[in-house]
C-alpha cells in the first residue's frame, strides 16, 4: 500500500536483469566469433595429401602443398648429412625439445628416414617461407634462409642461435607409404 | 540563443525539431578558436579532408573489385586499364592512404610540441590514439586487398605477429586468418573490415574527437587557455569564431595540400615503391617470399623496433609499446607548461632525439636489415623510449620560462 520505494530489492532486480541481458549478449556473440574459425571446406582442404618421390635427385626440393602451406621434401645428400653434427654447438634447439615435431621425427635428421626431410616452409618467426640454399660455404653451412628477417636453420630445419626465430621449423606427421610416395598429413600405421 | 527558439521561416521550423543553428553556432559560427594558429593546425582538418576522400574514392573502388583470392589481383589491373578513370580513382585512394599518415603523424607532432594532450585535453588525445590505431588497422587491411607478394606476405607477417602470444598465440592467428595460412577466407573477411566496420569506428571516434575538442576549447601555439580572459559577453578576447575566419585559412591550406598532392597522384602515384611497393606488382604466391619484404612507409618504424631486438616475444611487446606508451603521453607529462615556446632546452632536445630517432627507424625499417642498420636501429629505439622516459623525468621540476597571461 506504501508508496515507499524498496531499495533493495530495485538493486536487486535492476542487477539481476543486467546480468541477465550480458549473459545473453555473450551467448549471441558466440556465433559471430565462431564464424571466424576455419570453415568446413578450409578444414577438408587440410586433408592429408600424396607426395611423389621418386624423381628426387639427392640436394632437390621439392614444394608439396597441405593446408594451404608451403611443405618442403628435402633429399639430403651424404654431405649435407654431414654437417649436421658439426654445427650443433651454434644451434639454439639442437634436441628439437621446444620444437614440433612427430616423436618419430625428434632425432637429429629430424626425418623418419635421414636422406630425406619433410618439413613446413614456414618460419616460426612471423611466417614467411625461408629459401633452400643447398651451398655449403665457410660462412654458412647450407640449409634454409628466411629473407624476412634473417633467420638462419641447419639441413634438418633446426635454428640457429641468435636469430629472432625462437623455434626450430615444424616437422609436419607424415609417412612412407612406398619407397617412392609419402603421405604428408598422416602419422600412419605405428 | 532564445531567439532561435522563437524562430520563425524555415530555419524556424526547422530548429524547433532539430537543433540546426544550435549546432551550426556551437561548431562553427560561436566556436570561439584561438586567433594564433599557425600552419601546423591545418593538419586536422587535412585529415578530415582525407577521411572523406578516402571513403568517397573506396566506395567507388568496391563497385568493381572482387574480393576473391582468384579474381582479387586481376580485378585491380582491371580497374588500372579498362574502367573508364579507374586509374585515377584508385591512385586518389592509394595515394590518400600515405597522405593520411602524414597529414595524422604531423597532426600528431603539433599536439606534442604545443602541449595540446595536457589537462584538459587528454581525452582528446586518447580518441586521437583510438583513431591512429583504428587508421593503422584500415591501411593494414586495406592492403591485403591488391592480393599482390607483399599483401600477402606482409599480412602473414603482421597475423603472425599476435602467434607470439604465450599459450592463445597460435589459435589467435588461426582464428584471425580463418584457415591455416593467408587465405580467400582472410581477404573475404579483411574486405569486410576494410569497407564497413572500421570506417564506422573511425567516423564515430572523429566524432567524439571533435566533440571533445569543442567541449574544451582548442589548444594553441602558446599553450595559454583563452577561456581565461573573456569579455563581457562571455566571449574569449582572444578567441575568433571558427567560421569564417578558420574556415578559409584551412581552404587555404587545403588548396596547398591538393597541389602537392595531385603532383604525387599523376607524376609519382608509386613514390619510388614507398606509397605503393614494387613487389606488390606481382600476384600473390603462397610458396614464395619475396628477397626483402618491408612494410609501407608509415608503419616501417614499429617494424624497425620489432627487428632490433632478437626475440620474438620481446621484440612484438616492444613494437606494441610503442604505441601504447603514447597513450599514456597526458601521464607522463607531468609539466604544467604547455608549448614548446615556454619549456626548457632539455623538453627541446628531447623532442629532436625523438624525431631523429622515428625518422631514423622509418628509414632502417624501409631496408634490409644488416648488422651495422640492427645496431643503429637498436640506438633509435632507445632514442624514441628514451624521449618517454626523459619527459617522465624532467618534468617534474623543469625550468621553464614564463608563460604569458594572453595570447603573444
Amino acid at each position: 500500500m506504501s508508496d515507499e520505494v524498496d531499495n533493495s530489492r530495485r538493486r536487486f532486480l535492476t542487477a539481476g536483469t543486467m546480468v541477465v541481458g550480458a549473459v545473453g549478449t555473450g551467448a549471441v556473440a558466440v556465433p559471430f566469433l565462431k564464424s571466424w574459425s576455419p570453415s568446413a571446406r578450409a578444414k577438408t582442404a587440410g586433408a592429408p595429401v600424396q607426395a611423389d618421390i621418386s624423381k628426387l635427385e639427392p640436394g632437390q626440393q621439392i614444394i608439396v602443398k597441405w593446408r594451404g602451406k608451403p611443405v618442403w621434401v628435402v633429399r639430403r645428400d651424404q654431405k649435407a648429412l654431414d654437417t649436421l653434427p658439426r654445427i650443433e654447438d651454434e644451434l639454439r634447439d639442437p634436441g628439437s625439445q621446444q620444437s614440433i615435431q612427430p616423436e618419430y621425427a625428434r632425432n637429429e635428421y629430424r626425418s623418419r628416414k635421414p636422406e630425406y626431410l619433410i618439413i613446413e616452409g614456414i618460419c616460426t618467426h612471423l611466417g614467411c617461407s625461408p629459401s633452400y640454399r643447398p651451398e655449403i660455404t665457410t660462412d654458412f653451412q647450407g640449409g634454409f634462409f628466411c629473407p624476412c628477417h634473417g633467420s638462419k636453420f641447419d639441413f634438418a630445419g633446426r635454428v640457429y642461435a641468435g636469430v629472432p626465430a625462437p623455434t626450430n621449423l615444424t616437422v609436419p606427421p607424415h609417412f612412407f607409404i612406398s619407397d617412392s610416395v609419402i603421405l604428408i598429413g598422416e602419422d600412419g600405421v605405428v | 540563443m532564445s531567439e532561435k527558439d522563437t524562430g520563425t521561416g524555415f530555419m524556424g521550423w526547422i530548429d524547433a525539431r532539430f537543433p540546426l543553428t544550435k549546432m551550426y553556432e556551437e561548431h562553427l559560427s560561436r566556436y570561439y578558436a584561438p586567433k594564433n594558429f599557425n600552419f601546423w593546425y591545418f593538419f586536422g582538418s587535412l585529415a578530415l579532408f582525407v577521411l572523406i576522400l578516402q571513403i568517397v574514392t573506396g566506395i567507388f573502388l568496391t563497385m568493381h573489385y572482387k574480393p576473391d583470392g582468384d579474381m582479387a589481383f586481376s580485378s585491380v589491373e582491371y580497374i588500372m586499364r579498362d574502367v573508364d578513370w579507374g586509374w585515377l580513382i584508385r591512385y586518389l585512394h592509394s595515394t590518400g592512404s600515405s597522405a593520411f599518415f602524414i597529414v595524422v603523424y604531423l597532426h600528431m607532432f603539433r599536439a606534442l610540441i604545443y602541449g595540446s594532450y595536457q589537462k584538459p585535453r587528454e581525452l582528446i588525445w586518447i580518441f586521437g590514439m583510438f583513431i591512429f590505431v583504428a587508421l593503422m588497422a584500415e591501411a593494414f587491411m586495406g592492403y591485403l586487398l591488391p592480393w599482390g607478394q607483399m599483401s600477402y606476405w606482409g599480412a602473414q607477417v603482421i597475423i603472425s605477429l599476435f602467434g607470439a602470444i604465450p599459450v592463445v598465440g597460435d589459435e589467435l592467428t588461426l582464428w584471425i586468418r580463418g584457415d591455416f595460412v593467408v587465405s580467400d577466407a582472410t581477404l573475404n573477411r579483411f574486405f569486410a573490415l576494410h569497407v564497413v566496420a572500421v570506417p564506422l569506428v573511425l567516423l564515430m571516434l572523429v566524432v567524439m574527437h571533435i566533440l571533445a575538442l569543442h567541449e574544451v576549447g582548442s589548444n594553441n601555439p602558446d599553450g595559454v587557455e583563452i577561456k581565461k580572459n573573456k569579455d563581457e559577453n562571455g566571449i574569449p578576447l582572444d578567441g575568433i569564431p571558427f567560421h569564417p575566419y578558420y574556415t578559409v585559412k584551412d581552404i587555404l591550406g587545403l588548396v596547398v595540400f591538393l597541389i602537392l598532392f595531385s603532383v604525387v597522384v599523376f607524376f609519382m602515384p608509386e613514390m619510388g615503391g614507398y606509397f605503393l611497393e614494387h613487389a606488390n606488382f606481382v600476384p600473390a604466391d603462397q610458396f614464395k617470399t619475396p628477397e626483402h619484404i618491408a612494410p609501407v612507409w608509415y608503419f616501417t618504424p614499429y617494424y624497425a623496433i620489432l627487428r632490433a631486438i632478437p626475440d620474438k616475444l620481446l621484440g612484438v611487446i616492444a613494437m606494441f609499446s610503442a604505441i601504447i606508451v603514447l597513450f599514456l603521453l597526458p601521464w607522463i607529462d607531468r609539466g604544467k607548461v604547455k608549448s614548446v615556446r615556454y619549456r626548457s632546452t632539455t623538453f627541446k632536445l628531447l623532442v629532436v632525439i625523438l624525431v631523429i630517432s622515428f625518422l631514423g627507424l622509418g628509414y632502417l625499417g624501409a631496408l634490409p636489415a644488416t648488422e651495422t642498420r640492427t645496431m643503429f636501429a637498436r640506438l633509435f629505439s632507445i632514442g624514441y623510449f628514451g624521449f618517454f622516459l626523459g619527459l617522465w623525468w624532467i618534468s617534474k621540476n623543469e625550468t621553464t620560462k614564463p608563460v604569458p597571461a594572453r595570447v603573444q
